[in-house]
Formats: structure tokens, C-alpha cells, sequence
């Protein structure tokens, strides 16, 4: 129930999230989800792709510099008071989310969250015993 | 391993004498033969007569960069063309070149100071030299080249550049010796770990490098990246090339030829000597050269002297690696740094490589500096705090060194310019008149 995130270091240039988002097309990769998060001098653009080991393998070769970043993706109801209820229950297990961000599923009613935390293995068990429903990593993919 | 035994373990008051006889020749021969000397010294109301030991050499003019380029190309010829067997000059990137023609005799010098060079880091016969050094009329290449040739080692006078080629050569030769510039080595290492190369299964056991200054972190880092042992040797186009001083096996300080080439070490504003181990700009004057001799040349080096035994045995005097050059020096709201500092302070910082530019500019009437670093794997995270972090003690520790404060900006890995000579530090784009 862990997903592979990557993150990208990317100083604040034109062109650079064109170059990767290149880079990943032209090896047929697939995004799922994306986020851009920036300061005035450098963003982290993290994704989740269809094939990570290959997207890290292939931007690795053009110079960038990647991490992978375990996060936990969690499916919510896409309706008002979804997102409350579940941060509700992550609030009360007292976890800290490093950030989050949002998408909403194609076809079905459900909105999903990609959400980092510092110890994302134990919060995952966690929050599966509360009952939130926590995404395998084939699911997210196959969305 | 000493080469030359009796010249550089001699007593400094032999060597004393020694400098003096040659200091008097010299004088006659400039006095005499270069006009532009000649001259110098009437300005200076000083005649031959009045040198008669080394001590006297403060009487005498200094010679700059400028001045050699003004007599550009044979204006320092001490003797008659047909005595010169080669020359090198300097790029002339900021000006007119600067020219060092030699005699047989200064070639026979040059090929003595390199294979003492060499012989510090204990290059023998059997050794295989990959001379990275660019030949041509840059006077890296053939420095080396005439040094190891003394020595009787291998040369594999590959020059500069051409990255791909100069690991085949290292793998299929089994180089143990590598010479090139500092950052050079390090665009190698790392252009050899992309290929797949472990360094550590090389024969490569010493470096030397020179032509630029560099740190005593980015020692440590070439020696672990390479598995080898680096040394730092220095020289100058105007002097010979390189050696004219270079480190033994203990890497404290670098032991000056100076049977061969005077050091002084002056003030750079008032040109009088700094006290006994301070800092100032060096001075060096050629004692034994017969084709283009020079006289107190200031060579804009920052450096001190050394006092103290060398345990290699070696009596000549050491000067301390190259503290920056005063044209390299930048001035920052009153601030005077040079880019090695920096380089030093930042290195001591867990994981930082020695991939770095500084930016200068002027805000208003303030200077800005602005010290770029490559991300690297072992700096990176996925959080900004953490990077935003990473900077800010950055910028601490700049400020807590150097009482400076800099930007510090991340920036993508191999976004600053490798360079195959020397490395370009320091972008300027102040506008002052």
C-alpha cells in the first residue's frame, strides 16, 4: 500500500517541466498525478507515473536529480465533508502530513489523495485499521 | 623521493650564497643586454655595482604582467634569438601575451624542477605519466613532459580535453600518474563513475595539479574519488611553468626551487617585505635563467611562508597553497574573499560537492554575492523545508567563516560548466568604472 512517488529537483527555469514531461512521453510513460511545489528559487515537481523505475532510470540519464518518495495514496468520497472525515481520523492518530495533494478519478465518484508522511509504513497500517480505504500501489496505477 | 639531493637538502646559508653569486650575474646580464632592465634600474638610480648578495635584491625594480606584455614578444631577450630553442606564452585572453622563451639551458632547468616535482610524489622510471595537461604553447603539457622524460618514466602526452579518451587511455595503459588541473581531475572522476569505471581498481596511485588555486577539501575529495594521492604543484608562464614549487609526501606547504627561482613575499600595496609568516603577494625572481631572466615578478599569488623543518628532509623554504590571486580577489561591502575560501566552507558541509559558481552583483549601491550550488544525491530530498534548510546553513556557516553575507541557491546537477582547464569561479556583473 506504499506508492512510489518521484521527486525532481527543478530550478525556476522556462522549459524544464516541458523537458520532462518530454522525456517521460517519448518513453511512453504515463502521469497520474501531479504536483508542483516551489520556493522563489527551486520547485520539487512530484509525480506518479505508470512506470516509476523506468521514469527514474530515463530522467536520471538526463542529468536531473530524482528521488524516489514513498507516500500513501488514499481514496476519499468526492463529495462535501469527504476530505474532513478523513483528516478527521489522520488528526486524531496524531500524524503529520508532510504535504499533500489531490486528484479525482475518472470513473467513479471517489477523489484521491497522495499524501506524505514522515513514518508513511506505520501511518498506512494505521489508517487501514480505521477503515480508510488505503490504495495499493496497483490500483493507483491502473486508474 | 629526493632527485636532487645536494641542491635541495643544501644549508639555507650555502643557498644563500649561491643566490647571491647568481643575483649579481644576473644583474650584469640584464643591466647589460635588455634595455628595458637597463632602464628600470637607472629609474631606480640602482647600478650592478650595488648588488653584491641576495639581501640586496630589495633595491631592485619590480617587473608586472603589464610590462611584460608591453615588450610582447621578445622585449626580455636576454640573449641572441638563435640561443632560443623554444617558446610558450600565455593565452593573452585578458591582453597581449605574455612570452617565455627558453635556452637549452632553461629547458635543461625546466626538466630538472619538474622531475623534482614528480619525484615528491614518488614517480620513478616505472611509472606511466597521463599527462593531462594541455601541449602547445600553454606550458602545462610540456612542463610535465620534460620532468617525467628526466625521470625516465612513461609519458602519455595526451593534453586536455577529449574526456571519453582519457579513460580508455587510463584503462588500457594502467596510468599511475595523472597531472592535470584540479578541476579537471574531478570532471574525470566524475565523467569515469558515469561510465561505469571503479577508480578503485586503477593503478593510479599520484596526481599533480596546478594552474589554479584549490583547497584542502578538494584534495580530499579528488583523493577519494580518485584513489590516488594529490599534489599540489605551481608555476607560472612568466617563471618557467610549472615547477617552481610543489608539495612533498607531507602536504603541509609547497618547497619553492629556490636555487633557481627567488621568493619574496611583499605587501601588495606598499611593495615592502610583510613581517616573518604573514600573508602578501609572492615575488619571484628568476636566478638562474638565461633567455628571458626576470626580476621581482609579481606574480598577484597570495601566499606566506612556511618556517618550520620539513620532515621529508628537504631544506628548500615552503609557501602555503595558494591562499587566491589578487585579481581573483573580490571585494564584497569591504569584504575582501577569494573563491577558495568559499570552496573551503562549503565542502566542510556534508555532501556538498565542488561544483560551484558565485555570482556577483551590484543592487543599488550594495554588492550582492550569490553562491550557486549543484544539487547533488546525497544533498537532495523531496521536502523543500529540508532543502530551504540546507541553504540557510549554507549562508550561516559563509557568514560564521567569513563574515559575509551570500545567497546561497541550489541549482541542477551539472548545470554549471565544466571546464577542461581552469575553472571559471567567479561571474562579475558589476558595472564599475
Amino acid at each position: 500500500m506504499i506508492i512510489k512517488q518521484l521527486s525532481i529537483f527543478l530550478e525556476n527555469k522556462t522549459g524544464r517541466v516541458c523537458d520532462i514531461a518530454s522525456i517521460l512521453g517519448d518513453n511512453n510513460i504515463n502521469i497520474r498525478a501531479l504536483s508542483l511545489a516551489d520556493t522563489s528559487d527551486f520547485g520539487i515537481m512530484r509525480l506518479i507515473v505508470d512506470k516509476p523505475d523506468a521514469a527514474l532510470a530515463r530522467l536520471k540519464e538526463r542529468g536531473f536529480s530524482v528521488g524516489i518518495t514513498s507516500v500513501a495514496a488514499v481514496e476519499i468520497p468526492d463529495v462535501p465533508g469527504g476530505l474532513a472525515s478523513v483528516m478527521k481520523t489522520i488528526e486524531s492518530g496524531g500524524f503529520n502530513i508532510e504535504y499533500m495533494y489531490a486528484f479525482v478519478e475518472k470513473s467513479h465518484d471517489n477523489a484521491i489523495l497522495i499524501m506524505r508522511f514522515e513514518n508513511v509504513e506505520n501511518v498506512v497500517d494505521k489508517l487501514y485499521e480505521k477503515g480508510v480505504r488505503v490504495l495499493k500501489e496497483k490500483e493507483v496505477l491502473s486508474l | 623521493m629526493i632527485w636532487n639531493k645536494e641542491m635541495e637538502t643544501m644549508s639555507q646559508g650555502e643557498l644563500r650564497c649561491r643566490q647571491g653569486e647568481n643575483l649579481v650575474k644576473l644583474v650584469n646580464t640584464l643591466y647589460g643586454k635588455v634595455p628595458f632592465y637597463r632602464r628600470k634600474m637607472e629609474e631606480k638610480g640602482i647600478s650592478p655595482s650595488d648588488v653584491s648578495s641576495i639581501d640586496d635584491i630589495s633595491l631592485l625594480p619590480f617587473t608586472t604582467k603589464d610590462e611584460m606584455r608591453e615588450v610582447y614578444p621578445y622585449g626580455l631577450l636576454s640573449v641572441e634569438k638563435r640561443e632560443i630553442v623554444e617558446v610558450h606564452m600565455s593565452s593573452g585572453t585578458t591582453g597581449k601575451s605574455v612570452v617565455d622563451a627558453y635556452t637549452k639551458n632553461d629547458i635543461d632547468i625546466w626538466g630538472e624542477v619538474m622531475a623534482r616535482t614528480l619525484s615528491m610524489g614518488g614517480t620513478t622510471s616505472d611509472d606511466i605519466v597521463q599527462n593531462a595537461f594541455g601541449y602547445g604553447l600553454f606550458t602545462g603539457g610540456f612542463g610535465v613532459h620534460y620532468g617525467a622524460g628526466k625521470i625516465g618514466a612513461t609519458v602519455l602526452p595526451i593534453s586536455g580535453g577529449n574526456t571519453k579518451r582519457q579513460i580508455d587511455v587510463m584503462l588500457d595503459f594502467g596510468s599511475t600518474v595523472i597531472t592535470c588541473t584540479p578541476s579537471y581531475s574531478l570532471y574525470l572522476a566524475e565523467f569515469g563513475k558515469e561510465e561505469g569505471v571503479d577508480f578503485s581498481k586503477l593503478k593510479l596511485r599520484a596526481g599533480f595539479f596546478g594552474a589554479e588555486p584549490w583547497s584542502e577539501s578538494m584534495r580530499e575529495e579528488i583523493e577519494s574519488k580518485l584513489h590516488l594521492k594529490a599534489f599540489d604543484i605551481y608555476g607560472l608562464t612568466e617563471i618557467i611553468g610549472p615547477g617552481v614549487a610543489a608539495e612533498c609526501e607531507f602536504h603541509n606547504g609547497l618547497h619553492i626551487f629556490e636555487d633557481h627561482f627567488y621568493p619574496e613575499i611583499i605587501s601588495q600595496e606598499t611593495g615592502e617585505p610583510v613581517k616573518e609568516g604573514e600573508k602578501g603577494e609572492l615575488v619571484i625572481t628568476t636566478l638562474t635563467k638565461t633567455g628571458t631572466p626576470i626580476l621581482r615578478y609579481r606574480t598577484r599569488d597570495i601566499t606566506y611562508f612556511i618556517n618550520e623543518k620539513c620532515p621529508c628532509g628537504r631544506t628548500l623554504r615552503k609557501m602555503h597553497r595558494l591562499l587566491g590571486r589578487t585579481d581573483d580577489m573580490l571585494i564584497i561591502r569591504g569584504v575582501n574573499i577569494f573563491p577558495s575560501q568559499i570552496e573551503q566552507v562549503l565542502f566542510r558541509i556534508e555532501g556538498v560537492e565542488p561544483h560551484y559558481q558565485l555570482i556577483v552583483e551590484r543592487k543599488g549601491h550594495l554588492d550582492t554575492l550569490e553562491v550557486q550550488v549543484e544539487m547533488n544525491e546525497a544533498i537532495f530530498s523531496d521536502e523543500i523545508r529540508r532543502l530551504e534548510s540546507l541553504e540557510r546553513n549554507m549562508e550561516k556557516e559563509l557568514h560564521s567563516n567569513l563574515g559575509i553575507h551570500a545567497k546561497v541557491k541550489l541549482v541542477e546537477p551539472k548545470s554549471i560548466s565544466r571546464s577542461e582547464g581552469k575553472a571559471k569561479r567567479i561571474i562579475d556583473k558589476r558595472n564599475l568604472r
